[in-house]
């Protein structure tokens, strides 16, 4: 961010007597606000498709009153949500009550700042991409723990500690099954790991293709991130047909508006870091990006991101209303005899591949065969 | 600049550090503890230690703290019914002892001032994985077992019959 402030003060002759920090803060305001307007928005639409996928699965219509076909009906939620009254009930802890949905909120939204959207779109490439992810998403359980409480709501409550349970538990899975990625990159930085995967095999360049363990790699992070936020087979914590709606029950108006809007944005974070770290991220087969004038290639690679990240958002939906849910004991066996050794073998694996075969995969190998 | 964000996030940790033990419901301790560690990944930051920062969050924030909080829901004592805390001697001890360590990380201070500026590279990934690796790799094999140990030794105690 600092460099690009250098370069903006030394390109505009009116910016040159600005101390260099000011330039930069207020670059880095302009990044998160361009970053929010996307997340909201994407959050907004977002909800509209999920129900019209809802409806469409379960041989339905949909939302189809506000605008043409129903497209409005985001908006229409958003202002409802804006315009309710906001209830906090009388027994509540009234400061942790109100401060729970910004924990989740910024949890979530805070990870959106090292998605790799394009060549050179990135709030901020750090040396640690994945693992900050993983850190600000711990927010969001201390979010959701905080909210079941301090609603002095038995349904809450139980809610809270089920969503709790369960992050905790499938964050190490999906840890784990992100690791091959980092492995073959070399590094934790998400824009390593993507480059890592371009040149000249086109798809099979792709981590999800490299060797057998990161296929199946692939498959245990989709699981394991679906239970992580909370999906269908997997929502236990807000189970509406035994716990009403779990830890924000007790929470109306824009308050519950956050949590809804943290859940879409934790759906696109899974999708984004699936993308980035099995599918390519925004290589265009074939091609280097690079080459081309820097606006068209980052609006190539941008086009690329978001195709492959929405595609596996409509996956997830369809998952979503697909399967049935699972038992609480059922997904507490699920990760921890299953989800979790599978990982750790399948790491092990990886790391061995990568050691016999010195870091090449399968379709380097026939590449080479072929000269 | 660096000075100040220093400055800033010590007096948060240590104000933090301090509510955690002067708070009467346990709850706001522990939300303050989650501050204190934040503020602490900060300082990490400061000194180019990313994957330490990282690290200290999702171990301490992401996992212990939400461990104490569970405890704390599941527990989940009233208000007016939480023990009152009147043992004198300890708090006169405990005052010692905080003396002692102010005074002996004072000394240690002077000892191992780390220069201000950009410093050696020690709290970056590969750093750690090396000192992990060489340099400390007994240690860090005896830690594995412990824990082993410890996730054995809670199994045998909350389950009699496995």
């Amino acid at each position: 961010m600092e460099a690009l402030a250098i370069s903006l003060v030394n390109a505009v002759p009116l910016l040159a007597g600005v101390p260099l920090w000011t330039v930069t803060l207020l670059l880095m305001v302009a990044v998160a606000a361009v970053i929010l307007v996307f997340a909201l928005t994407f959050e907004g639409v977002g909800s509209l498709v999920l129900r019209k996928v809802a409806g469409d699965i379960q041989a339905r219509i949909g939302p189809n009153r506000v605008g043409p076909n129903g497209m409005l009906q985001f908006l229409a939620d958003g202002v409802k949500l804006v315009l309710k009254e906001d209830i906090i009930p009388a027994n509540a802890d009234r400061l942790l009550f109100k401060l729970a949905p910004y924990f989740v909120f910024v949890g979530s939204f805070a990870a959106f700042v090292v998605v790799p959207f394009g060549v050179g779109l990135i709030a901020a490439d750090l040396n640690i991409g994945i693992y900050y992810v993983m850190a600000v998403t711990s927010l969001v359980v201390i979010g959701v723990l905080l909210a079941g409480w301090a609603s002095n709501n038995k349904w809450a409550l139980l809610g809270g500690m089920r969503a709790a349970a369960q992050i905790v538990s499938y964050e190490i899975p999906v840890g784990m099954a992100l690791i091959p990625a980092v492995l073959i990159a070399g590094s934790l930085s998400l824009q390593d790991i993507v480059r890592s995967q371009g040149g000249l095999l086109g798809i099979f360049g792709w981590n999800l293709f490299h060797n057998p363990f990161t296929f199946f790699s692939f498959f245990l992070y989709f699981t394991a991130a679906q239970a992580e936020t909370n999906q269908t087979p997997f929502d236990l914590p807000e189970a509406e047909s035994e716990l009403v709606s779990g830890y924000n029950v007790e929470y109306s108006g824009i308050r519950f508006g956050l949590f809804f809007l943290a859940e879409f944005g934790d759906m696109f974070i899974v999708a984004a870091l699936a993308t980035a770290c099995f599918l390519g991220g925004w290589n265009v087969p074939f091609f280097h990006v690079g080459t081309l004038p820097w606006i068209w290639g980052n609006l190539l690679s941008l086009g690329v991101f978001l195709t492959k990240a929405f595609a596996m958002v409509l996956i997830m939906m369809w998952v979503r209303w697909t399967l049935p849910r699972l038992r609480v004991d059922q997904l507490m066996r699920m990760s921890w005899k299953y989800l979790v050794p599978l990982t750790f073998v399948n790491l092990l694996g990886v790391s061995l591949w990568l050691l016999v075969f010195r870091g090449k995969g399968i379709p380097g190998m026939i590449a080479s065969l072929f000269g | 600049m660096e000075t100040v964000l220093f400055i800033l996030f010590g007096a948060i940790a240590v104000c933090g550090a301090i509510m955690v033990v002067t708070r009467k419901h346990p709850m706001a301790s522990a939300l303050y503890l989650i501050l204190t560690l934040f503020a602490v990944a900060a300082l990490f930051v400061l000194r180019q230690a990313h994957f330490l920062a990282a690290i200290q969050v999702i171990i301490y924030a992401g996992a212990v703290v939400v461990l104490f909080i569970f405890v704390i829901m599941l527990i989940n004592v009233p208000e007016d019914r939480l023990p009152v805390e009147r043992a004198t001697t300890m708090r006169v001890l405990g005052v010692l002892a905080a003396g002692f360590f102010i005074l002996e990380s004072a000394v240690l201070a002077r000892r191992f001032w780390m220069p201000i500026g950009p410093v050696a590279e020690v709290g970056t990934v590969e750093a750690v994985g090396r000192a992990l690796f060489t340099d400390y790799l007994l240690a860090f094999e005896i830690t594995s077992v412990l824990l082993l140990a410890a996730v054995i030794g809670a199994i045998a105690l909350a389950k009699r019959k496995i």
